[in-house]
């Protein structure tokens, strides 16, 4: 009897904590539904009276967000493709070659995890403007094609892997190339879905470095083009409820359909030490 | 043989290298070079017309009203929602540790949401939520019998707002880590103190929260990192105001570098976020070392 009354009062807490979790997300959605006005009325309406989709007909037509739609993912998946490449080759680096300094150079780039990314942000502008890099794709991709976090986490894994095998395939007569490719990559695979997640999320929720170097509109990243939409749509409560649904949506999904390598991947950033 | 290895290892890591060399380390030094010059927009066309000022900006700063109003905002986000954050994380970390829980993922997976969220559309949501009228969060108040509050309107409340909406967001993120550092607590430390006599608190006491602290550390390092970078909650939501009272650094920097193009002046705020970064990541490592000894 004790045992059931303990566990009802804990799962009467955690429940009561899932639902203030989850009722601005829950309210996000059921505003998205709703006429135009229904949401500014008291007390707050949780259920659409009738549940209409002329909020995102709006957004797709007037205010262009299949643009930035495109733009959060052609942007999120070229970082991701570029930096999955660029990290996977230094991390099995860093873990299976030996080479003067190499360790120095590991620690000094573990050191300078600690830069905050605003530091870098003025000259990378000035710089990318001189380039007339400005309001283009690659000048968003610019600061993200390696991370040091990345490299970080595929070395850990990559430390994992026996030397033995890499030895067997160059007896084969498999060049470093060849090993990495077709050995080392498919070993890694599920640190790279982990490194891969967090580079899409990262990239799909980033806001600062976009909205500093896309002024032009029709590059607008998601995060970037509600921002300012919200400004001068305070009003429009539904039809900014419908935006927050469209922009948060996708990770969501992501999320929930690879839960265990996103969590597993903080799990693995927080033991480094 | 070995010759050919360390060509292999530059062609590896040299992709990586030249990326973070070009794009993080020399806009790094160039950004501290950037804070003793007075670059502003008629530099922007022409480089040659910013001149070296020295300290100058720095001196400025120290002087400038707005500068110290977004330091002492920052530290109240931080010192405020950064231990209400890592409590809460806690909190929900060991309730969930529990053996009793039935459908942990789902629970999990429920407080996580917020985590992956995009912080610009959350933010949004909340500007709503928090809507003096027709707000979700007043609506909740007046069932209690209280006063309507303006969250984003009134001074004293747009700081304590955005705190909450950083707790929500960000709690599910700790109690993963405080999770896994759970787990690697032995069982029969419990059963030893539960035989000893030792009551559900006394062990939280003695046990859970020493076995955590290398964990609680970590926390807290990161928590100070990411709090200390303050900027869309108030972009989003407040603009920095009501009356510059949720203004962050890096809004300030923001403002100053982007918006009136006092680029020497805003690579001195960004260089002073930096120095504090540094200085509480120094602070928290002495103090683990102190503990472990």
């Amino acid at each position: 009897m004790k045992i059931t009354l303990r566990s009802l009062l804990l799962h009467v807490l955690l429940l009561g904590a899932a639902v203030t979790t989850m009722a601005p997300l829950l309210w996000m959605v059921a505003a998205s539904l709703m006429p135009t006005g229904e949401a500014s009325t008291f007390p707050p309406p949780f259920i659409p009276r009738q549940v209409t989709l002329d909020q995102y007909q709006e957004l797709l037509t007037r205010l262009s967000l299949g643009r930035y739609l495109l733009n959060s993912t052609v942007l999120a998946i070229a970082v991701t493709g570029i930096s999955l490449l660029v990290n996977s080759m230094a991390g099995y680096g860093f873990a299976k070659y030996r080479f003067a300094g190499r360790d120095q150079i590991f620690k000094l780039l573990i050191s300078a995890m600690i830069i905050p990314a605003q530091v870098t942000m003025l000259p990378l502008f000035l710089m990318l403007n001189r380039m007339g890099l400005v309001n283009t794709y690659f000048g968003v991709i610019v600061p993200g094609l390696a991370s040091i976090f990345g490299i970080f986490l595929i070395r850990q894994f990559a430390l994992s892997i026996p030397d033995s095998l890499i030895e067997a395939a160059r007896m084969d007569g498999a060049s470093d190339l060849r090993i990495y490719w077709s050995l080392i990559l498919p070993l890694c695979r599920p640190i790279l879905l982990t490194l891969a997640i967090f580079t899409f999320m990262g990239t799909w929720n980033d806001f600062l470095w976009p909205l500093i170097v896309l002024t032009d509109d029709s590059l607008w990243t998601l995060p970037v083009a509600l921002a300012n939409l919200s400004g001068e749509h305070v009003q429009d409560t539904e039809l900014m409820m419908a935006g927050s649904v469209v922009t948060v949506l996708p990770v969501l999904i992501l999320f929930a359909a690879l839960q265990k390598y996103y969590i597993g991947g903080i799990m693995a950033g927080s033991v480094k030490e | 043989m070995s010759g050919s290895r360390s060509s292999a290892f530059l062609i590896f890591v040299g992709p990586a290298l030249t990326a973070i060399g070009m794009f993080l380390f020399v806009p790094v030094i160039a950004a501290f070079l950037l804070s003793f010059t007075d670059f502003d927009i008629y530099a922007l066309g022409d480089f040659s017309v910013a001149r070296v000022v020295g300290l100058g900006n720095y001196g400025r700063l120290l002087e400038d009203p707005l500068f110290w109003q977004a330091v002492k905002n920052t530290l109240y986000f931080l010192l405020v929602g950064g231990p209400l954050s890592i409590v809460v994380s806690l909190g929900m970390a060991v309730l969930l540790h529990s053996r009793l829980v039935r459908l942990k993922g789902l629970f999990r997976f429920v407080y996580f949401a917020p985590v992956v969220t995009t912080l610009v559309a959350v933010a949004v949501v909340w500007r709503f939520i928090y809507h003096p009228r027709f707000g979700l969060l007043n609506y909740l108040l007046s069932l209690v019998g209280l006063t309507p509050i303006d969250w984003l309107g009134d001074p004293d409340w747009a700081m304590p707002a955005l705190i909450l909406l950083a707790v929500w967001k960000n709690f599910g993120y700790n109690m993963i880590i405080f999770i896994a550092g759970l787990q690697n607590i032995p069982q029969s430390l419990y059963e030893a103190a539960s035989i000893d006599g030792a009551g559900p608190w006394q062990r939280f006491r003695t046990i859970t929260l020493p076995m955590l602290a290398p964990t609680t550390i970590f926390i807290t390092i990161i928590t100070m990192i990411g709090y200390f970078q303050l900027f869309a909650e108030p972009y989003v939501m407040t603009q920095g105001g009501p009356l510059n009272r949720t203004l962050s650094i890096v809004l300030l920097m923001y403002q100053e570098g982007f918006r009136w193009w006092n680029m020497g002046y805003s690579a001195a705020v960004a260089f002073v976020l930096f120095v504090f970064i540094l200085l509480g990541t120094l602070l928290q490592t002495l103090l683990r070392r102190r503990a472990l000894r």
